[in-house]
């Protein structure tokens, strides 16, 4: 908890106090595009571009803070108790939530302009941009929450809008089969997370989710080991949903199937990092816990670096192929959490410029399908020459996403290079260095198959308007800079940033860098000798053997999940469960129900013979008693009942008196 | 004392009451004045209950408010004991603003074959019979306003319902009923067994005391907290006594649905916290794992039944025993964070599912079938409106975080971390229970999910093309958005229900450790 002294001490440093408006903002343009966006002029997405273009501005304001050096701030209020528990809701402002909140407001501006021209004519324009401006707001909440039941709740509304936008287009089967499947996988993970969270409420007594109490806690040692590593593997599991780790990366591929600007801003640069983020913020729980759990976690980013990066391999939907690169960057992130505090540092870095690169290549491919009216790059091809903005800064990001220098993810893949090396993490090393020479290879495949050789596909490929071309301009520019922040030679001011006491001193090695040099121009040279004249079938194909099959199957993941847990639990298990509801239980009532009407069937015989006989007989003597005792067998049930009560009466006196 | 403090619960409660014997004057004819004055009682009504929650003293929640304890049957001590307190307050309040808001959609609504006259004079005894089982604080008073509340709903389902209804109408009254000797067993094994400065006592406050101060046996405490707890379960309903719902919901009218979803399954729940807890607190310890076990079985079960509905109106009244199940588990932990959570989930409940049932109504008033796959899929290019306001409460019946669904289910999740150890509950299965209700909420957004593509999404069949559907209209409207401004407004600040449930709940717990 936050004293009241803290608070007021807190108070000053200019704008910082007041972080928490930058979340609002959204927040509010969803509520004025919801309720009155279609009577606005343009339909709406000028409140929502006004709100984050705000948030963008002052986003930086908070930034400049910390880039002067200044210091972290908390500020909350009290949000309702229940018994021990105090929950509040409150900002927890340091240099990590400055450079998320640049993140997200930067690719959300930019993707809303963009969307201006991309979604132009949607039947549903003005509802996208109010999810998309929620979306915005609940990510920033989660960025600047200062307990974890107030993530909680942005974590969840993210979901939330991912499942709206991914099912954007909810005429089409696939479509919401798409936004479905993201909405329950990710909650598979979000479980084990909220256990999570409880087992680090339970560490402070259930008093509070605060994260800088539940951080001094377990640093001080107070709380016992076991207790910590189930509150760090429960939290994975949120982020292994969240950030499409393996085995939960199932649903993001599948998620292309919404708008692309939504794949951009949450499906690559934001929400999938949020459980990266979470990873970060939470960092002492990781570092005071067993070590397995961080060794745990590499290996998760080992697998699925990897086992994405071979299935981009594969894929002739664009952006099925940035998907799955999308989840092998996660899960550099994710590797680089698990080599503590250095890796964080170089994690968080990637984050950062994957961010840029990531939503410039998305909102490029969907500059591309926008103009050749299809995902496939079999049905592409010269792309360069129509659309050469569009080339351009595409070719920006995948440079960058192919770690060429001096782009950005140059500098971020070399730190967590550097760091493997550094901190004795040989295997991490090593699948590193595979995946960027992976990530290189299908990259330059993809370039190739867009943009050179001759156009296959049936329309007439233009290039974009401004609204779009602007954004991919903006962002190449990013794409190319944003990785100096991080270059030892400059001093590293990223990390000065982010962990602005603690920062770990980046180093350069120089073979390291040229490994990685070397990993990304073999992969790109590979790329271009097998698809510089590309026709069907892909050449790989015939390299690549059987081994092809499994990866375009996906390794059978989606198949195993399906035939052997949904199918299942949606046919067998469930009418078994109502099939056992309706023969067994209410078929026990139903059984009740038969013997006690045979019961009173005897009852009724016995009192027509024998009792309504003597009483038809003294009818002749009393001529209406008979029609009195009559009135007890009506079959009104509500007669019964009082009959049942005043017996119930008598037997409860006699036994209590007995 | 005013005498308005005294009086101020015993004119809300019988204000419908008094509305029914209004009504029933009116001639039959006059089918407008019918509907409006059955708007006025239960306007009335609500008024008055929200100049009680008004004038609450929300600092001392523990302490009975609005109290009035006079003799009524000397013969067996029974007296006329009412008042409210922090636990009692949010459901009374609630059963007030949902009649109101029936009443309101009853307007343009009478299910057939109408006898609008009958048919308000019932809802409006049903009110007064739910609305004094919150403030009754005497087992005889208690006990006539539950039984007060069967007859009107047997009734409105056995008239108004639908094409099986004379067999949910006596399944749901004879269920009950069977249920109700077992607690009338109970609630007389109390009297007898009590010695409050030597008379028996009917006095729930005395009762409290006299069990405090260690009046009541163990054996007899488990004897007793098995027959009310029965008669309680039946009503919850708890798994596996729950049965009756899903075919008396299904069957009911709309607004007796809303009802029973929203208020009457609660007077179980609430029953538990209210009588069974306090006087039985060692009946209570026992029968805890065993409820807690209950509970986790509902949650899981009735969530894979869901999937299984064709029914679209089924499908929600089994989403009720899984939610009910949360309350259950709630309860069940004896923790102040779990009956906090218990009561905030039968609140959240009443919104949330009550809201759910005028959906369905509504969807059938246009549709005229209930059936999933007659519907067809493509709501929202017919319906947008329908369908984005079904799309909303599904959404936040399967616990959103931020909507009012989620509080209740994840503070009971969080209590069942770490159950009890006064009452000497073993942490380690209600640990898994709490899996099992995790595992629950998986299922239930599947099954919602599910439910919003073949009902929302997709394009709409041939058949509905040409179909004369309106969307929303100004009464649904007018019904509806009090409850989605609640459900809203219940997500983002759980402190309308939190502070007030809070001190009460401690207050109870109180009592109950020392015991």
């Amino acid at each position: 908890m936050v004293g009241a002294s803290e608070i007021a001490s807190a108070v000053g440093p200019g704008f910082l106090p007041w972080t928490w408006v930058i979340a609002v903002l959204p927040l509010a343009s969803a509520a004025l595009i919801l309720f009155f966006g279609k009577r606005t002029p343009g339909k709406g997405p000028v409140y929502g571009i006004a709100a984050v273009g705000t948030g963008w501005v002052l986003s930086l304001v908070v930034l400049w803070h910390f880039v002067q050096g200044g210091g972290p701030l908390e500020r909350s209020v009290a949000w309702f108790q229940v018994g021990p528990l105090h929950m509040e809701l409150g900002e927890l402002v340091d240099g990590l939530t400055a450079v998320m909140l640049v993140v997200v407001t930067s690719i959300s501006l930019a993707v809303q302009v963009y969307s201006l021209g991309y979604m132009k004519g949607d039947a549903r324009y003005t509802w996208f941009y109010v999810a998309l401006s929620l979306f915005t707001a609940a990510m920033l909440n989660v960025v600047t929450a200062n307990n974890l039941f107030q993530l909680l709740v942005g974590w969840e509304v993210m979901g939330l809008c991912s499942y709206l936008l991914i099912g954007h287009w909810w005429e089409e089967k696939v479509n919401s089969n798409a936004a479905i499947k993201a909405f329950i996988t990710t909650r598979i993970g979000d479980v084990p997370f909220l256990f999570g969270i409880f087992a680090l409420t339970f560490a402070t007594g259930f008093t509070t989710s605060n994260i800088r109490v539940i951080a001094e806690r377990i640093s001080s040692g107070e709380v016992s080991t076991m207790l910590v590593a189930a509150a760090a593997l429960l939290l994975f599991g949120g982020t292994m949903g969240k950030s499409a780790q393996f085995p939960l990366h199932v649903w993001l591929p599948d998620a292309m199937q919404g708008p692309t600007p939504v794949s951009a801003l949450i499906h690559a640069a934001t929400m999938v990092t949020a459980g990266v983020y979470l990873v970060g913020r939470l960092f002492d729980v990781f570092v005071h816990a067993n070590a397995h759990v961080l060794q745990y976690v590499g290996v998760i980013g080992g697998i699925t670096m990897l086992g994405a990066a071979l299935l981009a391999f594969v894929q002739d939907d664009i952006k099925r192929v940035l998907a799955y690169s999308t989840i092998s960057q996660l899960a550099y992130m994710v590797a680089g959490m698990s080599m503590g505090p250095a890796g964080r540092t170089a994690g968080f870095f990637h984050l950062f410029t994957h961010a840029f690169f990531k939503a410039l290549l998305f909102l490029g491919a969907g500059s591309v399908i926008h103009s050749a009216h299809s995902n496939n790059m079999s049905e592409m091809g010269g792309l360069r020459k129509n659309m050469p903005v569009t080339f351009w800064t595409f070719a920006i990001g995948a440079a960058a996403l192919a770690g060429v220098f001096p782009l950005a993810g140059f500098w971020s893949k070399d730190e967590l290079l550097t760091v493997a090396q550094e901190n004795g993490h040989p295997v991490l090393f090593v699948v590193l260095l595979g995946t960027a020479l992976l990530t290189a290879f299908y990259m330059t495949r993809a370039v190739w198959m867009t943009f050179f050789g001759e156009y296959r596909g049936q329309g007439h490929p233009h290039e974009s308007p401004v609204s779009m071309t602007g954004p991919l301009v903006a962002l190449a520019a990013a794409s190319a800079g944003v990785g100096f922040l991080g270059a030892p030679q400059l001093g590293a001011v990223f990390g000065k940033w982010v962990f602005y006491q603690e920062a770990e001193k980046a180093v350069f090695v120089p073979w390291v860098a040229l490994a990685s040099t070397a990993a990304a121009l073999f992969g790109i040279l590979a790329g271009y000798s097998l698809y510089k004249r590309y026709r069907e079938p892909d050449p790989l194909r015939a390299y690549a053997g059987a081994v092809y099959g499994v990866l375009e199957n996906k390794y059978y993941m989606d198949d195993f999940y399906m035939r052997w847990i949904i199918r299942p639990i949606q046919y067998p298990v469930a009418v078994a469960v109502n099939w056992s509801n309706q023969r067994i239980l209410d078929g026990a009532v139903n059984g009740v129900a038969v013997v006690t009407r045979a019961s009173a069937w005897v009852v009724n015989l016995f009192d027509q013979r024998v009792v309504d006989g003597a009483v038809n007989e003294a009818a002749e003597i009393t001529g209406e008693t008979g029609g009195v005792l009559r009135a007890l067998q009506t079959g009104n049930v509500q007669w019964y009942a009082a009959l049942l009560f005043i017996g119930v009466v008598v037997a409860a006196v006699l036994i209590t008196r007995a | 004392m005013s005498g308005w403090e005294q009086s101020a619960i015993t004119i809300a409660t019988f204000l419908p009451l008094a509305g029914a014997l209004v009504i029933a004057m009116v001639p039959r004819e006059k089918e407008r004045v019918v509907r409006g004055l059955g708007i006025v009682f239960t306007g009335a009504a609500f008024l008055v209950s929200i100049v009680i929650a008004l004038g609450f003293d929300y600092g001392v929640g523990s302490k009975l408010q609005f109290e009035l304890d006079v003799r009524w049957i000397a013969a067996i001590n029974a007296r006329y004991h009412v008042g409210v307190d922090g636990i009692s307050l949010p459901l009374y309040v609630l059963t007030f603003a949902l009649s109101f808001l029936c009443a309101i959609y009853t307007w343009r609504f009478v299910p057939s074959p109408g006898k609008t006259k009958a048919f308000l004079a019932l809802m409006l005894l049903l009110e007064t019979g739910m609305a004094g089982t919150f403030i009754a604080f005497d087992l005889i008073l208690f006990f006539i306003f539950w039984e007060m509340v069967l007859v009107p709903m047997y009734f409105l389902i056995a008239i108004w319902g639908s094409a099986n209804r004379e067999y949910a109408a006596i399944k749901f009254f004879l269920y009950t009923v069977f249920g109700s000797v077992f607690m009338l067993l109970g609630f007389l094994g109390m009297y007898f067994r009590s010695d409050v400065a030597g008379h028996h006592s009917f006095d729930l406050l005395r009762l409290t005391n006299f069990a405090a101060a260690g009046g009541f046996s163990h054996g007899f405490q488990l004897v007793v907290f098995g027959a009310v707890g029965l008669g309680l379960a039946i009503k919850v309903p708890m798994w596996p006594f729950h049965t009756w719902l899903p075919d008396a919901h299904t069957e009911a009218p709309t607004v007796g649905s809303v009802l029973l979803a929203g208020v009457l399954l609660k007077m179980g729940t609430y029953g538990f916290i209210r009588i069974a807890l306090p006087v039985l607190p060692y009946g209570a310890q026992k029968f805890a794992p065993w409820i807690g076990l209950l509970a986790a079985i509902a949650i899981v079960y009735a969530a894979l039944a869901c999937l299984a509905q064709k029914d679209l109106k089924r499908l929600i009244a089994f989403s009720s025993v899984g939610h009910m199940g949360f309350v259950m588990l709630g309860i069940a932990t004896l923790t102040s964070i779990g009956i906090n959570a218990a009561i905030f989930g039968m609140v959240a409940h009443g919104l949330i599912t009550g809201m759910l049932f005028f959906l369905v109504g509504s969807v059938y008033d246009r549709y005229h079938t209930r059936q999933i796959a007659e519907i067809g899929g493509g709501m929202m290019q017919k319906l947008p409106y329908l369908g984005g306001v079904l799309a909303f409460v599904s959404i936040a019946s399967l616990g959103l975080p931020g909507l009012a669904g989620f509080w209740g289910e994840v503070m009971a999740l969080l209590s069942s971390f770490n159950p009890s150890h006064a009452a000497g509950l073993n942490t380690g299965l209600f640990r898994g229970f709490m899996v099992a209700g995790g595992i629950g909420t998986i299922i239930t957004a599947g099954y919602f999910l599910w439910m919003l593509q073949r009902v929302n999404m997709g394009t709409l069949p041939e058949r509905w093309k040409e179909a004369a559907f309106p969307d929303i209209v100004a009464v649904e409207w007018v019904s509806w958005v009090p409850l989605l401004v609640g459900i809203v407004a219940l997500g983002i600040f759980p402190r309308l229900i939190f502070g007030v449930t809070d001190g009460a709940v401690n207050g109870l717990l109180r009592l109950f450790g020392a015991a």
